[in-house]
């Protein structure tokens, strides 16, 4: 491996930047693609499908054999209140192998004996975030119905391209965040990317059942996200 | 928070170990079949004193892979090996029974 393909590898990984490094199986010489860096043909095909299902593999084109080495960064779920629907999502998201993290500024909610294991910031998503940035390995669920709390990690979520931004409201209320998104200078078509009504429509009714519908939208997103 | 930890794995090894002026060998399971212990990806470190770090099995071919990195940090000369792990001892029926994985082993620079 080539001394410099490894500290290219490594300051990705620290950045949480997804990656490939492509080894040459026959003659040893590798490369480091970066996600959002084409690739063509048959290789890049393959490179692709490693970056979206994050499995390494082999691959023989024209008799030369490639190891593919997918590193992405781990998929983080930032939740917007800690709410009971959170306290359900929690250990869905561990069982499906998601890191969650909570982030509410009303201390009678956040607080670790609710949430036994996961990480809660007791602050505002504001402070939280200046110090812990989203980026396209995030996910986002804003689940306070506050738009004090929510309205400003949902624009944060939509500017720095999470592959995944929900928010709990009404048609109504969500009609209203619109207003207030694009008064706040957010695009139309960045501004559609938000899940509202939150989770997938499996008329969920409990707040558990809302936690399962919305840990499937989010999986269902990342699975299919699109590559940078 | 974990996202500002700084990683801690066989990769970040290898590097400092690099860094400190040490040869290093790499090892990476490229293919496995069956119910291989290690997923492809899976990395075993190794320095010009047989250090190593991470694994490539559940801990039973790491052996023999440290003596062939031996010779590829010697020699420059990537290796590929292949185990069936079924060979080896000490893994319980059902976890890695059958298992069969390809190490590629390679100098680092």
């Amino acid at each position: 491996m080539d001394p410099l393909v490894l500290k290219k590898l490594n300051q990705a990984r620290n950045d949480r930047k997804a990656c490939v490094l492509v080894t040459n199986l026959d003659d040893g010489r590798d490369r480091l693609v970066l996600e959002g860096h084409l690739v063509e043909g048959e290789l890049g095909e393959a490179i692709s499908r490693a970056l979206l299902t994050g499995k390494s593999m082999t691959i023989q084109i024209n008799e030369t054999e490639f190891f593919l080495n997918v590193h992405l960064p781990p998929a983080k779920i930032m939740v917007i209140g800690a709410v009971h629907i959170t306290q359900a999502m929690a250990p869905i998201a561990k069982m499906a192998g998601y890191d969650l993290e909570v982030i509410d500024p009303r201390t009678a909610f956040a607080t670790q004996e609710r949430f036994e294991g996961t990480l809660v910031y007791s602050e505002w998503p504001e402070d939280v975030l200046a110090n812990n940035p989203l980026d396209p390995y995030c996910a986002l669920a804003a689940v306070t119905h506050d738009p004090k709390i929510d309205d400003f990690p949902i624009a944060e979520a939509l500017r720095q391209n999470c592959f995944y931004v929900g928010a709990l409201g009404s048609r109504k209320t969500h009609a209203k965040r619109v207003e207030r998104l694009l008064a706040g200078g957010i695009s139309q078509e960045k501004i559609e990317r938000i899940k509202a009504p939150i989770g997938l429509d499996i008329g969920a009714a409990s707040p558990q059942e809302i936690a399962v519908a919305v840990m499937a939208q989010i999986i269902e997103a990342f699975r299919k996200r699109r590559l940078n | 928070m974990s996202d500002k930890a700084k990683l801690d794995d066989e990769l970040m090894v290898a590097e400092a170990w690099m860094k400190s002026g040490k040869e290093v060998a790499i090892a990476t399971v490229v293919s496995t079949w069956g119910s291989a212990p290690r997923l492809s990806g899976s990395h075993l470190v190794i320095d010009e004193d047989g250090n190593f770090e991470g694994s490539v099995s559940g801990g039973c071919v790491e052996g023999a892979v440290v003596a062939e990195a031996m010779d590829v940090i010697s020699s420059g000369e990537p290796k590929m090996l292949e185990f069936g792990v079924a060979d080896e001892t000490a893994f319980e029926v059902g976890l890695s029974c059958g298992g069969n994985i390809r190490v590629y082993v390679e100098r680092l620079g």
